[in-house]
């Protein structure tokens, strides 16, 4: 089963895409912001982690950034969920490292459908 | 598939509450001449998450109007504007604004104010821009089959960026017949190659009727630092697609797929869910711990007791044996209702929190200035005595901040500090919370009280009361010291609503206050209202709990100093003081051993403040009782505020003691004692 770390710092949102995630199965852990994201990452292996942008603590951004310079993640997709006015933001993830990027609003199927595309 | 997002709705009210009420406070204390960056992020977070939550869930007015707010506090954290008092009365009026949006929601009722309206307006001027750039509605258009030829030569970076060309193929495939041939490429030499580096290139040709903006949303996140070339094959599309009008024609497409699902969400993708006002409370994880604890213990001491309940023989020891055993699960059962008692508490600062903007924005009404303290916020009680105990304390910070503090010209002809202090303090003393409003300001005018008051007829006109009696004066109904009717205060809602609602929580209220000193208003509470601290009396075959909170002594009353007024109506002296008496058997309509005063005992209790004395038959014990509702039960009964079960199962009665005083028809204390 594909190990998903979400981030988010939204109760709701992480909720939202707990659920719909772990309703089309795969094993979903859930982080509050990038702090807790990174220390998760370390002491487990993830197959994909969807990250919030801004967050307490470590935003998103610094957490694609942190992740990247670990071996372990070097080539594990990174999506970011940012909003549809994030243009910079899009461009300053992918400097980080970040895989893609997920719309802010979106709905579950989006949701799958853009992680299908970035797990085999 | 299909998922309910209702589900996620309530917890999304919740902490978008939460998210405008740390907005507030942030925005309360912020410095506006040097704001700190960090209280701008927070602020920014708040109406960042509202958005993206409230979009997700198809809350599409409370999402297009934060996208307001995030812009312009976007642009304040950028440092591109700087924050002025005009965005800081906009921001806070917008808490007000979208705290009753979410509570329409909520309740599922239509919202309409017309303040959205002129705040939009005032954001949109300020933003220069167009107030409704969220809700585009562009319709995604629909080209016609046709077979486009890709190039895709890779980036050297993408495997990097966890992105793999793989991926994007079968993507493609999934929107009809894809081709897919690798091109002859130059690998770089062994020296300059990079194992993690990706060096190919592709030709893909693929048929489908989907436009080309679905087709690049396989390459949409590499783009940047791809090579790729869209050719249209179909003769139909040829006329519309050379390659060079698809480069000019990709921004806007870029932007079309953005805007998507925006406007897919405004489908009313959550308002299918149940009206649930669930009235949830969040507790901690210790409080909660703490239960699951002392319910562990519980069953250990139940197996304990079940193991020696299983000899068929009781000898000495194992009676020992049983006899601790029912003492720890006495002290357990009081531990764990202690413990659920606790999950109902919640800080004050629950309370406390709305008054930093109550005070500020009476404050700037009525140029006063003020300065809020805040003491004790971590004191808890119960939610449901806060819920009940914030309008009276709005109140009475409302009166102090009215009446209680001068002007700041008075202040300085008094030598007082310009800027009055107004203190909200809570907190615990014996099992009974304290309130305390504090204000530094003029304090009470006796002499124009007790001038009103024998105005009005609430004082004879040649009584010189003392001053304390006075005090008590603005508690009467029917009494304002307000020269005008003001804004603020003096709409018919006096101190005497104020002291009702209080003794409905079986509280009671105390003023102190010094000529241009201040005044300080002191309420106290019992902590819960599910247990009551409780005099347990009989009155014949009856037995009656009194709130211990409300009796000052009991006594035999001695026949010299009972004076009949009437038929009905007896008074004691009790020192320099007559009280009336009320013979609860006569109130409740049954026999009692002592139908006299001299033959039974005269308890002093507290009603609206005054002294008024029961006439009991015995005292019982003092113990704390769990109140059972009797209008919940039964119905309402006058004199009676609710029930309660006894150790050996007989019902006993709670006595509300301002409905019996009313239903002794003894309106106040003038009325005997002159």
């Amino acid at each position: 089963m594909k190990k998903i770390l979400a981030v988010d710092d939204s109760a709701s949102m992480r909720q939202m895409v707990g659920f719909t995630l772990k309703t089309a199965g795969f094993d979903v852990t859930e982080a509050c912001n990038g702090d807790e994201a990174l220390n998760a990452a370390k002491n487990g292996s993830y197959d994909l982690v969807i990250s919030d942008v801004n967050m307490p603590v470590m935003d998103g951004i610094t957490l694609i950034k942190n992740l990247r310079t670990l071996p372990e993640y070097k080539f594990t997709p990174l999506l970011m969920l940012t909003t549809e006015s994030g243009t910079d933001k899009k461009q300053e993830g992918r400097n980080a490292g970040a895989t893609g990027w997920i719309i802010k609003p979106f709905n579950p199927d989006q949701l799958l459908a853009t992680v299908n595309k970035v797990l085999r | 598939m299909e998922i309910d997002l209702s589900q996620f709705s309530q917890v999304f009210f919740e902490e978008s509450l939460e998210g405008l009420e740390s907005m507030e406070s942030e925005l309360l204390k912020l410095d506006i001449s040097a704001p700190d960056p960090e209280a701008i992020n927070t602020i920014f977070r708040a109406a960042h998450s509202i958005k993206g939550g409230s979009a997700t869930f198809g809350f599409v007015q409370v999402a297009s109007y934060t996208h307001l707010l995030e812009t312009l506090l976007d642009e304040i954290r950028d440092g591109r504007r700087k924050m002025t008092n005009h965005h800081q009365d906009m921001l806070l009026l917008s808490v007000d604004l979208l705290r009753n949006m979410l509570d329409a929601l909520m309740r599922k009722i239509d919202f309409c104010d017309p303040l959205l309206e002129e705040l939009q307006q005032k954001f949109s001027t300020e933003l220069n821009q167009d107030s409704t750039p969220l809700l585009s509605t562009e319709v995604e258009q629909k080209d016609d089959s046709a077979v486009w030829q890709i190039t895709f030569k890779a980036g050297t970076d993408i495997l990097r960026f966890g992105n793999d060309p793989i991926l994007m193929f079968a993507e493609l495939r999934a929107l009809g017949q894809l081709d897919v041939v690798l091109l002859d490429t130059p690998v770089p030499d062994f020296t300059h190659y990079d194992p993690e580096g990706c060096y190919l290139s592709w030709q893909l040709t693929l048929a489908t009727a989907q436009p080309l903006s679905q087709i690049k949303q396989a390459f949409e996140w590499v783009e940047d630092e791809c090579e790729i070339t869209y050719e249209a094959l179909d003769q139909k599309s040829l006329e519309v697609t050379t390659p060079e009008l698809a480069i000019e024609v990709a921004p806007q497409l870029e932007n079309l797929t953005t805007d998507t699902p925006a406007t897919k969400a405004t489908k009313p993708a959550a308002i299918t869910q149940k009206n649930q006002e669930s009235g949830s409370i969040r507790v901690s994880i210790d409080k909660v711990d703490l239960l699951i604890n002392m319910v562990g213990e519980l069953v250990i001491t139940q197996a304990m007791l079940s193991q020696l309940g299983q000899q068929d023989e009781i000898d000495h020891e194992s009676l020992i044996l049983m006899k601790q055993g029912l003492e720890q699960l006495a002290t357990h059962t009081r531990d764990l209702q202690e413990s659920v008692m606790q999950i109902r508490m919640l800080p004050i600062s629950f309370a406390f929190n709305r008054f930093p903007r109550l005070v500020r924005d009476i404050g700037q009404q009525l140029n006063k200035k003020v300065e809020l303290v805040l003491k004790g916020e971590d004191t808890e009680l119960d939610k449901t005595v806060m819920e009940k105990i914030v309008d009276p304390m709005v109140h009475l910070v409302r009166n102090s901040l009215d009446h209680g503090l001068e002007t700041p010209e008075d202040r300085k002809a008094k030598g007082k500090r310009e800027t009055g202090t107004l203190t909200l303090n809570a907190y615990h003393q014996g099992g009974n919370i304290i309130i305390e409003i504090i204000d530094d300001g003029a304090g009470l005018d006796t002499a124009k009280i007790l001038k009103k008051a024998k105005e009005k007829g609430l004082v004879n006109p040649d009584e010189e009361p003392s001053e304390e009696a006075i005090h008590q004066l603005i508690f009467k109904p029917g009494f304002s010291t307000a020269d005008q009717v003001s804004d603020l205060s003096g709409r018919g809602v006096g101190m005497d609503v104020v002291l009702r609602n209080i003794h409905q929580l079986s509280g009671n209220i105390d003023l102190k206050s010094v000529k241009d000193k201040g005044s300080r208003f002191t309420i106290r509470l019992p902590l819960t209202l599910a247990i009551l601290d409780g005099q347990l009396v009989r009155v014949g075959s009856h037995t009656y709990v009194v709130p211990l909170v409300s009796i000052h002594e009991s006594l035999q009353v001695t026949p010299d100093r009972i004076n009949r007024l009437s038929e009905e109506h007896q008074v004691i002296r009790l020192r320099d003081e007559y009280l009336p008496v009320i013979k609860v058997f006569d109130q409740f309509n049954h026999r009692a051993d002592a139908n006299e005063i001299k033959d039974g005992l005269v308890m002093v209790v507290d009603a609206n403040n005054d002294k008024v004395g029961l006439l009991v038959d015995e005292l019982l014990s003092q113990q704390q009782v769990v109140i059972k509702s009797l209008e919940d039960n039964y119905s309402k009964v006058a004199g009676i505020s609710g029930a309660t079960i006894l150790g050996d199962g007989t019902v006993a009665l709670i006595i509300d003691i301002a409905g019996l005083v009313s239903l002794a028809g003894i309106n106040n204390k003038q009325d005997h004692a002159a």
